[in-house]
């Protein structure tokens, strides 16, 4: 019915933001597939919020948009850092932690 | 009733209530002496002399006291015969809770064939036939006269619920040897002043004198047999002490040490014949001589227990009172000063084991059946030391060695008194054996003074009677007194004991018919008449031989810092005069010259007045003893008069067995008579016969012993002590120090040391495959693999800490995603 079309845009967008969070070199671009992936999620909750006649859907979307927005905050200030430290954001080169 | 008797109690007197005061005040005497001795101007001596005269006087008025409170009782018992006067010991606050049994009163029945009083009413209605007191042949009523027992310390101290007491136990018995210890001690103390002069330890001499006296003191008292094993120890303690008083000499140690650990053989038996007494008599664990008196007395206490205990506790008395095969140390003992042989070794410590049989004579009475038995251990070894004793104090040369064997010989008359139940003979010859042998004793300390300080009675000895009237009127005396010569207190006594053992018929309502014990004590009499007879004879008859002795004339003395100031006294102190000094021929000898007194040569004179007083005093006494107890027959004397020492020190109570009373036999005494004068005499005809061929000779010169055979043979199992102490040195510490020691150390070397050795090797090899195997290779390999295997692993996991994000995100949706497949395809 039509909340299949809901679940598959979730879906559809999920794994485009999961693509972009592992083949993506750049951070920005990571943080943008981050956000793609949480929408994704938040298209999930509205949808099976609507589909089951309750607010609590929204309300966790809702609460989701929050903490993306604090998420990408403190990522962008990661990037923003490691771009001064080495005028590049590429996260190949981002290995100090190599074991 | 209860009113009479409360008063009869409160009036027991109050030194007898009191009679702590009795070891306190030597014991506080001896801690002075100790500390403060030395810087008082006679050097302790007075401290332990006044301390003595307060002894004796509260002895005196103890003894006073305790006549009235026999006299006391004895009244309350003839106006109130109905009344039960057992009750008075309820009141005295000892245990009555059983009264004779049956078994009591059998023996009662037999021995006695009188007619028996029941003095049972009230309570004891039921014990009213148990608690018959047998008439005495006069009709004078026996009352029971309750001891006077007082504890000063009702829990010393807690064990098991057991209270540890510390009390006196007065009774007429104790109050005796208070006169006795009290008096002999006082007049050895006056002795020694003179006597041990200037010796260097001359404070602690005075010192020791005064802790004996307090410990024997505390052991006549003791109300538990707890405080008796204390004082019997501390009395050992004293005595080698005073035995090893001069202990430079190798000899004067060993003597003490002998004493000392012969009498731990005894000891043994007397720790285990009390904790036999402390589990079976008294309603059981108790240590209250009393009770155990009471328990033993009344037949409650199974035979084999008090067979059992009686017998330990006579290796006790064997070893503290000289008994055979364990006297031997008391000759020795001879190595100590003089008074103290005469204070020790005569008169009092010896006769502790004396007293401990009579103090405890309910055990040894029904232990041993004495009555109306005709052999027990008690009397066998009691005659046979008085035999022994006798014989072997012919061959010594030595007079205290003499008098030594004399003191085993008459403490062996005392055992066999009470072995055959003659209770108050035993008694009454330890009374008078203490006053006559202290006089012998003193008095041999007299004449070594005048004899070149040696006691070598063949060398130094003879013809003093001119020369030392009083000390040899004394000595006469106390000889005859010994020697049994009729009216005089030995005499007496020593046929009490021999009436007392029934033998033969000769004497009546003895306890037994001890026949055996007789005859000893009859050829012990006669031997005792011959050996004091050649005593006498060579010290005081004849020529004086000091003059050419090997002990005379050698010049300088070696005197020490103390005699050097004693060589300033006035010549008051000095009337001792002795000949040359020392030889070294025996112990003592060298010793008794640290008195201080010049090196003059001369004849022998007469000792000083603080020697011969109390020598005075001994003999008189040793007359004056004999109407302590005038026998019950001799109607001419007012009965007031006769058997007082029966009457008054004879426990009369529950806590003493119903003996019999042999009464005076004149056979006994005419034949006793007949063998001591024939004995005397055939010793003063050899001695004639040997003086007519030589003034100067102490033995004939082809006499019996010379001749070889028989004779020759007993002199030498004589002079050899009957191979006693070559047994005990040579035989028993000689096979222990040889071939067993050897024994034991092959044991050691070979088994013992093999045993540890192979037990180490063992270990040894065990420890190194511990080693090899388990810990290098099992442990090692388990550790070092944990490492191995960690490092591997962390190889491995390295390779993804790449460190980039994205690896990780990676890894974190790839795990996502199968959780997610699981949950999908699972749930």
């Amino acid at each position: 019915m039509w909340l299949n079309q809901f679940l598959v845009l979730g879906a559809v967008l999920f794994c485009i933001g999961v693509y972009g969070v592992l083949a993506r070199r750049n951070g920005v671009m990571v943080l943008m597939s981050i956000e793609l992936i949480l929408n994704a999620v938040n298209i999930n909750l509205v949808a099976f919020g609507a589909f089951h006649q309750t607010p609590a859907g929204q309300v966790f979307a809702l609460f989701v948009i929050a903490v993306a927005a604090a998420e990408v905050g403190v990522g962008l200030a990661l990037v923003l850092l490691i771009y001064r430290n080495r005028s590049s954001i590429d996260l190949e080169s981002v290995d100090l932690l190599k074991g | 009733m209860l009113a009479a008797e409360a008063g009869a109690a409160t009036s027991a007197g109050w030194f007898l209530e009191n009679a702590w005061l009795f070891p306190a005040v030597p014991f506080v005497s001896f801690l002075l002496i100790l500390f403060f001795g030395k810087k008082m101007p006679k050097k302790g001596a007075e401290v332990g002399i006044a301390a003595l005269s307060i002894v004796f006087a509260a002895a005196l008025a103890a003894g006073v006291q305790w006549i009235q409170h026999v006299n006391d009782a004895e009244s309350a018992h003839s106006t109130e015969e109905t009344h039960s006067t057992e009750e008075t010991h309820a009141e005295e606050g000892a245990t009555t809770e059983e009264g004779h049994s049956e078994e009591g009163a059998t023996t009662e029945e037999e021995s006695h064939d009188e007619g028996a009083l029941a003095v049972g009413g009230g309570r004891s209605a039921v014990l009213g036939p148990v608690l018959a007191v047998p008439m005495a042949e006069e009709g004078e009523a026996h009352a029971s006269v309750p001891p006077v027992v007082t504890e000063w310390i009702s829990d010393w101290w807690t064990v098991g619920g057991i209270d540890f007491q510390v009390g006196t136990f007065v009774d007429g018995q104790a109050v005796m040897m208070l006169f006795v210890v009290g008096l002999i001690s006082l007049l050895v103390h006056i002795y020694s002043t003179d006597y041990v002069h200037g010796d260097i330890r001359y404070t602690h001499f005075f010192a020791f004198l005064s802790l004996f006296t307090a410990s024997m003191l505390l052991l006549v008292l003791a109300n538990n047999l707890v405080m008796f094993i204390t004082a019997w120890e501390l009395v050992g303690v004293c005595s080698f002490s005073l035995i090893g008083h001069w202990w430079e000499e190798q000899n004067n140690s060993n003597a003490a040490l002998k004493a000392f650990l012969t009498n731990r053989v005894g000891d043994m038996g007397l720790l285990i014949g009390m904790i036999t007494l402390f589990f079976t008599a008294g309603g059981g664990r108790t240590f209250n001589i009393y009770d155990i008196n009471v328990a033993a007395a009344s037949g409650t206490v199974s035979q084999t227990a008090l067979t059992v205990a009686a017998l330990c506790l006579l290796a006790a008395v064997m070893s503290k009172s000289g008994q055979f095969f364990l006297h031997t140390w008391l000759p020795d003992a001879m190595a100590g000063p003089t008074p103290v042989s005469a204070l020790i070794h005569a008169a009092t410590m010896v006769v502790a084991g004396v007293y401990m049989i009579a103090r405890l004579f309910p055990v040894f009475f029904e232990g041993m059946s004495i009555a109306g038995g005709s052999i027990n251990a008690v009397a066998l070894i009691g005659a046979l030391t008085t035999m022994v004793g006798g014989s072997l104090a012919f061959v010594q040369r030595d007079i205290k060695k003499v008098l030594a064997y004399s003191t085993v010989s008459q403490l062996g008359y005392m055992v066999m008194a009470l072995g055959v139940g003659a209770w108050t003979a035993a008694m009454f010859h330890l009374m008078t054996h203490a006053f006559f042998k202290a006089c012998l004793f003193l008095g041999s300390g007299s004449v070594s003074h005048a004899c070149n300080h040696s006691f070598d009675m063949k060398t130094d000895m003879g013809g003093l009677r001119k020369y030392m009237p009083k000390t040899h009127a004394t000595f006469l005396v106390a000889t005859l007194a010994l020697a049994g010569f009729p009216l005089m207190s030995g005499f007496w006594s020593k046929d009490e004991i021999l009436a007392g053992t029934g033998g033969f018929g000769l004497s009546e309502k003895a306890n037994g018919n001890y026949q055996l014990m007789l005859v000893m004590g009859l050829i012990t009499g006669g031997m005792t008449a011959a050996y004091m007879t050649r005593c006498y004879w060579l010290t005081f008859m004849g020529e004086w031989r000091g003059a050419n002795s090997p002990n005379a004339h050698h010049g300088a003395h070696g005197h020490d810092d103390a005699h050097a100031t004693a060589a300033a006294h006035g010549p008051a102190e000095h009337d001792t005069v002795a000949g040359g000094h020392v030889s070294g021929h025996d112990a003592h000898d060298a010793h008794d010259v640290h008195d201080a007194h010049g090196a003059h040569g001369g004849l022998p004179h007469e000792s000083g007045p603080r020697i011969t007083t109390p020598l005075i005093i001994l003999a008189a006494l040793a007359f004056v003893a004999t109407f302590a107890n005038i026998p019950g027959q001799f109607n001419f004397v007012p009965e007031g008069w006769r058997l007082r020492f029966e009457h008054y020190v004879e426990p009369k109570g529950e806590y003493f067995p119903t003996i019999s009373h042999a009464e005076f036999s004149p056979i006994i005494a005419i034949i006793s008579l007949i063998v001591a004068a024939v004995a005397a005499g055939a010793a003063v005809a050899y001695y004639r016969r040997a003086e007519a061929e030589d003034p100067m000779a102490t033995e004939l010169a082809n006499g019996p012993t010379s001749k070889g055979g028989l004779p020759a043979l007993g002199y030498k199992v004589l002079a050899n002590k009957f191979y006693l102490d070559w047994l005990y040195t040579d035989v028993i510490v000689g096979f222990v120090k040889g071939p067993l020691a050897r024994a034991a150390n092959w044991f050691n070397q070979n088994v013992l040391d093999g045993i540890v050795n192979g037990t180490a090797t063992v270990f040894k090899r065990t420890a190194g495959f511990t080693y090899t195997v388990l810990d290098q290779q099992v442990v090692d390999g388990v550790v070092r693999g944990s490492g191995i295997g960690a490092s591997e692993t962390g190889g491995l996991l390295r390779r993804m800490q790449n460190g980039r994000v994205q690896g990780y995100a990676a890894l974190m949706f790839a795990a996502a995603a199968v959780l997610a497949g699981v949950f999908v395809l699972a749930v």
